[in-house]
C-alpha cells in the first residue's frame, strides 16, 4: 500500500518540487525559459485532451491560445493595470466561445477533413489579426501594463515581479494537470476515451457522441486559453504568429513527441521540444549552422517518432519489452 | 402467434435504397420477447443493411419501425439504444485497449450518463459497475474481467461484444453473425448463451451457419435481393420450395 502510494505520488511530487526550487538554483535566463516551457506544457496538455484522449487530431489549436492572448491585451485598460481576477476568466471565455463555434462546425467532419477544417478556422483567425488594425496587424500589439492580482484592493503578491509570476505559472500547470487527471477518471473522461477507442460502439451503446466531442473541444480550447493568457502576460506582447499553423504544428509535435494519450506525455513533450529547439538554436554549439536549427529539430523529431512510436513517456515500457524479448535469445546462445 | 404486448420491435415495409439499388425492399417483421427470430439469405441479400436500418445506424428510405410500441423511425441510433435496442456487429466492435470489465462498464454507463459530472471516479459509479458485473456473469466472462480486451481470443471477443450489449439492459438484441469465424466449441457456447438470453429479450439473429439457425431459431425470415420470400417456423421454412430454390438452385420436379 505504502509502496503503491510511493510509485504513484513520488514522481509528480519530485517534478513539482524541482520546478519549485529551480528559481534558487538556475540563472535568471534559465528560470525564464522554465517559465516559458511550463506555459507550453499547459498548452500541450490542453491539446492532449483532444488528440490523445478523445482521438480528435486538430491542426488549429493555436487559434484558441492566440485568441485568449489577444483578448488579454485588448481587454486590458490602456493606462492602468488590469486585475487578473477578471482578465483571466475573460481571456479564457474568449477562447471558449471561439472553440465552441469552431467545434460545432468542425466536429461535423472526421479524420483528415477535421484536421483541414480546424486548420482553416485557425488560419481565418490568423488573418483577422494579421490583416486588420484590430490587434496592430502583422506587427502585433503590446500589453502596456502588466495585470495585477487584487482582491478588493488587497494584493497578495506583486505579479509584475519575475518570481511570483513563475510560481503562478507553476500553480496553473499543477492545477490544469490535476483537473485533467480527475476528468479522465470520471465518467465523462471514460466516455471520451471510448470515443477514441471506438466511436461506433459508443453510439450503439447509447452515447450521442457529438455533444461529448464538442464538450472536449471547448474544454481544450479553454485550457489553451489559460496558456495563451499566461503567454501574453509573460511576453507583454502578442503577434499573429501565436495563432499561426506553425504554432499549431509545434504543439501537436509536443504531444506526439511526449506520447499520445497520457498527460505526462504532454508535459514531457513540451520540455523536450522546447529544449531541443533551444539546443539547436545555440550558436555556441552549432556556430553558423545554428540558423538552420529547424532542419536539425525536424530530423531529430522524425528519428524520435520512428524509434519511439509511443513517445518519450512510452520509452521505459518499450525498453522493458525489448529486454524481455532479448532474454530468451540470450539463453539460447 | 405471440400477443401484441410482447412484440418489442415491429418493422413495417422497411425499405432502404442506395441510389438505384434497393438493398432492403419492404421488409416487415415482428420481434417478440422470448423468441429468436433468425434472418437468413445469401450474401448481399440485405441482412446487415436491415440491421443497420433497424438500429438507426443508417437512415430509412421508407417504412416504419416501432420499438416498445413507440414510433422510432426517425430516432438517432443512440436514442434507440437508450430506449432498449442493443446490437452487435459482424466485425468485432469492442474497445481493444480497455479491460473486459471496463468495456462492459462503459457500455453500461450509457444507461445513466451524467456527462457533467467530471469529478466522481467512474469506477465508483454504482450503477454501471453492477450492470457490468451482471453482464459478465451472465455471459460467462467474469473470470476474464481484468484482461485487456484486445488480447482475448476471437471467440471471447465475440462473447464480450454480446456482454457489452447485455450491459446496457436492452429489450431487443440485433445480432449480426455472432458465430462468424468461431470453432465448434465456441459455437456451442455462443448458442447456449443465445438460448439463455431469449428470456426477457427479443432477438434478431442474422447468421450464415444454417445448422445453428435451425437449432435455435423460433422463427426464420428468408431474404433474397432485399425482399422477404418466406417467414415462418423453421419446419415450414425448410419445406418451402422457394427457399430451396434460392438456396439450392434449380429444384427438379419430375
Amino acid at each position: 500500500m505504502i509502496a503503491a502510494l510511493h510509485t504513484r505520488w513520488l514522481p509528480p511530487l519530485l517534478v513539482v518540487a524541482s520546478l519549485a526550487v529551480f528559481p534558487w538554483l538556475g540563472s535568471e535566463f534559465y528560470v525564464g525559459l522554465a517559465g516559458k516551457i511550463m506555459i507550453l506544457a499547459i498548452f500541450a496538455l490542453s491539446l492532449q485532451l483532444l488528440v490523445g484522449v478523445t482521438g480528435l487530431v486538430s491542426l488549429g489549436h493555436a487559434a484558441f491560445y492566440g485568441v485568449a492572448a489577444y483578448a488579454t491585451v485588448l481587454l486590458a485598460p490602456k493606462y492602468e493595470a488590469a486585475n487578473m481576477v477578471w482578465l483571466l476568466p475573460a481571456a479564457v471565455a474568449a477562447a471558449v466561445l471561439y472553440a465552441l463555434a469552431v467545434g460545432a462546425l468542425a466536429l461535423r467532419t472526421k479524420g483528415v477533413y477535421f484536421i483541414m477544417v480546424t486548420l482553416a478556422f485557425a488560419q481565418m483567425a490568423y488573418y483577422v489579426f494579421h490583416d486588420t488594425k484590430l490587434g496592430g496587424g502583422s506587427d502585433g500589439i503590446y500589453l502596456n501594463i502588466k495585470p495585477e492580482l487584487s482582491f478588493a484592493g488587497w494584493q497578495p503578491i506583486d505579479m509584475g515581479a519575475r518570481l511570483p509570476f513563475y510560481y503562478i505559472v507553476l500553480l496553473a500547470l499543477v492545477a490544469v494537470f490535476a483537473f485533467l487527471r480527475m476528468l479522465l477518471a470520471s465518467r465523462f473522461g471514460r466516455a471520451l476515451a471510448g470515443i477514441r477507442g471506438n466511436e461506433q460502439r459508443m453510439r450503439a451503446a447509447g452515447f450521442a457522441t457529438f455533444p461529448y466531442k464538442l464538450a472536449a473541444f471547448t474544454l481544450a480550447g479553454g485550457l489553451a486559453g489559460v496558456a495563451g493568457f499566461l503567454a501574453a502576460f509573460r511576453e507583454g506582447y502578442v503577434n499573429p504568429e501565436m495563432l499561426s499553423w506553425h504554432q499549431s504544428g509545434a504543439v501537436l509535435l509536443m504531444v506526439i513527441l511526449g506520447g499520445m494519450g497520457r498527460l505526462w506525455g504532454a508535459v514531457l513533450g513540451a520540455f523536450a521540444f522546447a529544449l531541443l529547439q533551444f539546443f539547436f538554436q545555440s550558436e555556441y554549439v552549432f556556430g553558423e549552422f545554428a540558423k538552420h536549427w529547424q532542419l536539425l529539430l525536424g530530423a531529430t523529431i522524425i528519428a524520435c517518432v520512428a524509434l519511439m512510436p509511443e513517445g518519450l513517456i512510452g520509452l521505459p515500457g518499450q525498453l522493458r519489452a525489448w529486454r524481455a524479448r532479448r532474454k530468451p535469445n540470450a539463453s539460447h546462445a | 402467434m405471440p400477443d401484441r404486448q410482447s412484440l418489442l420491435l415491429r418493422a413495417k415495409g422497411v425499405t432502404r435504397r442506395f441510389g438505384g439499388l434497393t438493398a432492403v425492399s419492404a421488409v416487415s417483421l415482428d420481434l417478440a420477447e422470448g423468441e429468436i427470430h433468425a434472418v437468413i439469405g445469401t450474401n448481399g441479400a440485405g441482412k446487415s443493411t436491415l440491421i443497420n436500418v433497424l438500429a438507426g445506424e443508417i437512415p430509412i428510405t421508407d417504412g416504419r419501425v416501432e420499438l416498445l410500441s413507440q414510433d422510432v423511425t426517425h430516432w438517432s441510433q443512440p436514442k434507440r439504444a437508450r430506449a432498449g435496442l442493443g446490437r452487435s456487429y459482424q466485425r468485432t466492435t469492442i474497445f481493444p485497449r480497455f479491460t473486459v470489465f471496463e468495456n462492459c462498464r462503459l457500455a453500461a454507463q450509457a444507461t445513466r450518463q451524467v456527462p457533467w459530472n467530471g469529478w466522481t471516479a467512474a469506477d465508483a459509479c454504482p450503477v454501471s459497475t453492477s450492470l457490468a458485473r451482471d453482464a459478465l456473469a451472465r455471459t460467462g466472462l467474469s473470470g476474464l474481467a481484468d484482461r485487456i480486451a484486445g488480447l482475448l481470443s476471437h471467440g471471447e471477443k465475440r462473447q464480450l461484444e454480446i456482454a457489452m450489449c447485455v450491459a446496457t439492459r436492452p429489450r431487443v438484441l440485433l445480432l449480426d453473425e455472432p458465430l462468424a469465424g468461431m470453432g465448434p466449441e465456441e459455437t456451442e457456447r455462443m448458442l447456449g448463451l443465445l438460448a439463455d438470453l431469449k428470456a426477457g429479450h427479443a432477438i434478431l439473429l442474422v447468421e450464415h451457419d444454417m445448422d445453428a439457425v435451425f437449432r435455435v431459431a423460433d422463427r426464420i425470415t428468408v431474404m433474397v435481393n432485399g425482399a422477404v420470400i418466406a417467414s415462418d417456423t423453421p419446419a415450414v421454412v425448410r419445406a418451402d420450395p422457394d427457399v430451396q430454390l434460392a438456396y439450392l438452385g434449380e429444384v427438379h420436379v419430375d
